[in-house]
């Protein structure tokens, strides 16, 4: 199983989420310049401040070189991870619906917080079970999940909604608790809170290798069937 | 030809870096204003002002959160 992270002047949490990653299968960092992906299974868009986040958090980043290729990835059915900027990135792509922006609160927040898995059939979190909780940490500024009324109810009717935060722990003011989404098939997943710094009991908490370890049971099943999921 | 674009959260959105102003500047003897919202402003140069409106749609203004007005040397425009 091989975890590509890509990494984008700015990314930060590029590293950490490569050894997540390893603790399930093979990783490798993945320059915003490569045009492709050949050999990897699972794309992580990691955290960070991708091109010093200018203009606005992620709308540089979606252009770059590799981001193409994630997009023709995803387009395959294969299973790509947002974090955080990488959220960002994924909404700025269109690869995701929706937006990101500035906390309610205006300030940065870091602490851990509970979050509820609200749909198991995503590439992401296909080993948790709905009502799971996992205790994952964020750290962001812009991280207030955003979309029409309408997007909503369409992302909510779908099952679309990844993960919520536990009532009254919504860090950022973020529309319906709304921490974590997917797209229609599943295999593009965006979230705020970062599963790559919850992967060791050391650090406070282990929840966050059930996603990766999740993506790798998605890719293998893909392998298997040779069907895209 | 010099062209602006200014950007502007959309009407509805919570703008909370307007809020924050608003917030400042009873403290500062400035009273009676409300409604801020904070925006930015592009200034460019450009050979085809025609692509203005794309470019703003596609990079300067995600147009699900911003909305977004180009004027042309000066004068308003598209």
């Amino acid at each position: 199983m091989r975890f590509g992270v890509l990494q984008f002047p700015g990314s930060c949490d590029d590293r950490d989420a490569v050894e997540a990653c390893g603790r399930i299968g093979e990783s490798r960092l993945v320059w915003h310049e490569e045009p492709d992906l050949d050999g990897i299974d699972v794309v992580v868009v990691p955290g960070g401040f991708s091109y010093g986040d200018y203009l606005r958090p992620g709308a540089i980043a979606r252009f770059a070189p590799a981001m193409e290729a994630v997009a023709r990835h995803a387009e395959a059915g294969g299973a790509v991870l947002g974090i955080c900027n990488g959220f960002q990135v994924l909404c700025e792509s269109r690869l995701l619906p929706g937006a990101l922006l500035t906390n309610e609160s205006l300030h940065f927040v870091c602490r851990q917080v509970d979050l509820v898995v609200e749909s198991a059939d995503t590439a992401f979190t296909r080993e948790c079970r709905v009502g799971d909780r996992l205790s994952i940490p964020v750290k962001h500024q812009s991280g207030r999940y955003f979309a029409p009324p309408d997007e909503l109810d369409a992302l909510e009717s779908r099952g679309g909604v990844v993960l919520r935060y536990t009532p009254g722990s919504n860090p950022n003011g973020s529309v319906r608790d709304i921490a974590g989404i997917a797209n229609e098939r599943g295999n593009v997943v965006g979230l705020m809170p970062h599963p790559e710094h919850a992967v060791d009991a050391l650090t406070g908490s282990e929840d966050g290798l059930r996603l990766f370890a999740s993506a790798a049971a998605h890719a293998a099943g893909r392998e298997t069937t040779g069907v895209s999921a | 030809m010099k062209a602006k674009v200014l950007i502007r959260p959309k009407e509805g959105i919570l703008d909370p870096q307007g809020k924050a102003v608003e917030r400042a500047l009873p403290a500062l003897g400035f009273e009676g204003v409300s409604q801020v919202r904070v925006g930015r402003l592009v200034e460019l140069e450009t050979d085809d002002p025609d692509a203005l409106a794309e470019l703003c749609e596609k990079l300067l203004a995600n147009p699900l959160i911003e909305d977004y007005e180009i004027e042309l040397n000066g004068g308003a425009g598209a």
